[in-house]
């Protein structure tokens, strides 16, 4: 099912949680809502569970059709909160088979047809056997996977998860989400997830949404938001960057037209350059083109790629990744007087504002 | 050393302030035997004060579980304003001296009361009646259910509720399925703790009953008037029923307090 946004605001008190705000998803997809805290991610996906109104005339629409008014009793969406909120004093069995016990008798399922839709739910969600344990004696990935377990045993037409790693050790979050991944290949439902970690979101979504602030900074995929980043925000937000200040000259806003040197020959405009680690390279003799002059201050090879961290002449930081290869084949020490160049980066005006 | 002299310490007070009275309860109750001890209580003015004490709180009881209930649901599950001030005015009776609360009823209801001209127009007596004894044994109570309520409640949060809606669940059974297992044991801690009260309340009661044998005293009056009348074995003798009552809400306050420990322990794990 596709799910739609119009017009969306929502104010608490003093503080605009969503500003207008305008979003499709499309049917069948894996969506990450990414942003910081305070970005309206968690809003946003309470809307349209119905958990949260909106204010004015804001529309959610579900395959076209217009659930504002449809309490979260009716809308048929399964929502899996970011500490779980199992039922405590109900088994695993029953915590599942809770969304089919509680339908009216018309269209309640046989205890047969319950008993075994809870075990393939637990049978999907690697789980047979522990039915008859209570929440408290789970861990927490297992706690996990049974609040998906229980928002899926009412075959929801939208699934929504709040954090739904926040909560979990790193070893776990990792296997987690890889799994998460996998059973949406399996099963198709149109899910929604909220994250701050763009890591996460990068790994498992199909699409992905990023906030700010109450507002949409860029919608796409992975591929789009990481490599054609719509603003600084959304570049500074999904992963580290280092940022330079020059100038761009002629009319042109890439890469290319933009020198390092401050001085402003009136023609030229000001313009920030953003780069990845990365993207930077470390030369022991100026180059021609982009290259700044730098002190390398601490070395760390300890993990797939090595991690140097330099100081330009002005005090600001810089960080670079290289490839152990790389950094074997030269000779850099720590105290060493080097330049960084610059081999990709993305420019940003100075009249964009975040 | 030090361990051992604090225990004495305790236990020593324990005795002097706990189980010596209580011993010397059923002593003087059956100092003149069985038979003057079963006197005493099957005398009408007992039968009638115990059967008061057990009407009043039977009435008590529910409704103060049912405004505890929703008292605690309302400020652990919603924000709005005045919140902090409706959880002092819970506390109210705690702070209020029991006589005090029974004279607001008087106050209120009797002849030269606020209401009193409309109510002896409608011949309706409050004051000096039992519908009296009960409105101030409910005031003098009502904290009970609620204190106990309300931090459970706010510490669960209303996360479980939200799940179970959006499951299909609706509003009744939310409350039943979800709600309610969730906070029983306090729930009962709490009503345990409020019919020890309200059956054993006298300074309110005391102001609103009017003393009338056999019609308005309840147990802790009805004790009253006979230890004055110096019949102390027929008083120890209803006496010892109070005390009865606070041994088994001692024990059932313990059986309910290791439930409640418990599952904090299994939520926590």
């Amino acid at each position: 099912m596709s799910i739609e946004l119009k017009n969306i605001n929502k104010q608490f008190g003093a503080f605009k949680a969503l500003d207008d705000v305008n979003l499709t998803i499309p049917n069948g997809q894996l969506t990450a809502l990414l942003g910081p805290s305070g970005s309206g991610k968690t809003t946003l996906l309470r809307i349209i569970a119905g958990l949260e109104t909106t204010d004015g005339a804001g529309q959610v629409l579900f395959d076209g059709e217009d659930v504002v008014q449809t309490s979260v009793r009716h809308r048929q969406v399964g929502f899996v909160f970011q500490h779980y909120a199992l039922f405590r004093h109900m088994t695993v069995f029953e915590n599942i088979a809770f969304g089919l016990r509680v339908r009216p008798r018309k269209i309640r399922p046989s205890r047969e047809a319950i008993n075994q839709r809870v075990r393939d739910l637990l049978k999907l969600i690697q789980l047979e056997g522990i039915e008859k344990r209570f929440p408290w004696q789970l861990s927490g990935g297992q706690r996990q996977r049974v609040a998906l377990a229980r928002a899926l045993a009412i075959d929801p037409k939208v699934l929504l998860l709040d954090e739904p790693f926040g909560a979990l050790d790193a070893r776990v979050r990792q296997d987690l989400r890889r799994w998460l991944r996998r059973l949406h290949d399996e099963i198709h439902v149109t899910s929604v997830f909220v994250t701050h970690d763009q890591e996460e979101a990068l790994e498992v979504a199909d699409r992905i949404v990023v906030m700010n602030k109450g507002r949409i900074e860029q919608v796409g995929t992975p591929d789009e938001v990481f490599h054609s980043p719509a603003n600084q925000f959304v570049m500074e937000f999904l992963g580290n960057v280092n940022l330079f200040h020059g100038r761009l000259k002629g009319g042109r806003n890439d890469f290319d037209s933009l020198s390092f040197d401050p001085a402003d020959d009136g023609a030229s405009k000001p313009a920030r350059l953003l780069v990845r680690p990365h993207e930077l390279a470390i030369h022991q003799q100026q180059t021609n083109g982009h290259s700044v002059a730098a002190r390398i201050i601490r070395i760390n090879s300890a993990g797939p790629v090595v991690k140097i961290e330099l100081a330009r002449n002005d005090g600001q930081s810089v960080f670079v990744e290289l490839p152990h290869e790389m950094f074997h084949a030269e000779h850099f020490r720590v105290g060493s007087d080097v330049y960084v160049a610059p081999r990709h980066g993305r420019v940003f005006t100075e009249d964009y504002s975040i | 050393m030090v361990k051992w002299t604090l225990i004495s310490i305790t236990l020593a007070f324990l005795g002097v302030f706990l189980l010596v009275p209580l011993a010397a309860v059923m002593t003087e109750a059956l100092r003149k035997g069985l038979g003057a001890y079963f006197n005493g209580l099957q005398d009408p003015a007992a039968v009638s004060a115990i059967k008061l004490t057990l009407l009043t709180s039977l009435i008590a009881v529910p409704a103060n579980l049912v405004f505890g209930l929703a008292a605690s649901w309302a400020i652990a599950k919603f924000e709005f304003l005045g919140k902090s001030l409706l959880i002092t005015l819970i506390d109210l009776p705690f702070a209020v001296s029991p006589v005090i609360s029974g004279l607001i009823f008087v106050e209120l209801f009797g002849l030269q009361g606020l209401f009193g001209h409309w109510l002896s127009d409608h011949n309706i007596r409050i004051i000096f009646a039992v519908p009296g004894i009960v409105l101030a044994t409910i005031f003098v109570t009502f904290p009970f259910v609620a204190r106990e309520m309300i931090p459970l409640m706010q510490e669960q949060g209303s996360e479980e509720e939200q799940a179970a809606l959006s499951l299909g669940a609706n509003g009744f059974q939310m409350f039943r399925r979800v709600t309610l297992p969730n906070v029983k044991w306090a729930l009962l801690y709490g009503v345990i703790l409020c019919n020890a009260r309200a059956m054993g309340e006298f300074g309110a009661v005391s102001v609103v009953s009017g003393h009338v044998r056999g019609q308005t005293n309840t147990m802790p009056l009805h004790i009253e008037i006979l230890y004055n009348e110096y019949n102390f074995v027929a008083a120890f003798a209803v006496a010892s029923l109070l005390a009865v009552l606070a041994l088994v809400t001692l024990v059932l306050k313990s059986i309910v307090e290791w439930r409640i420990h418990r599952e904090i322990e299994a939520s926590k794990a």
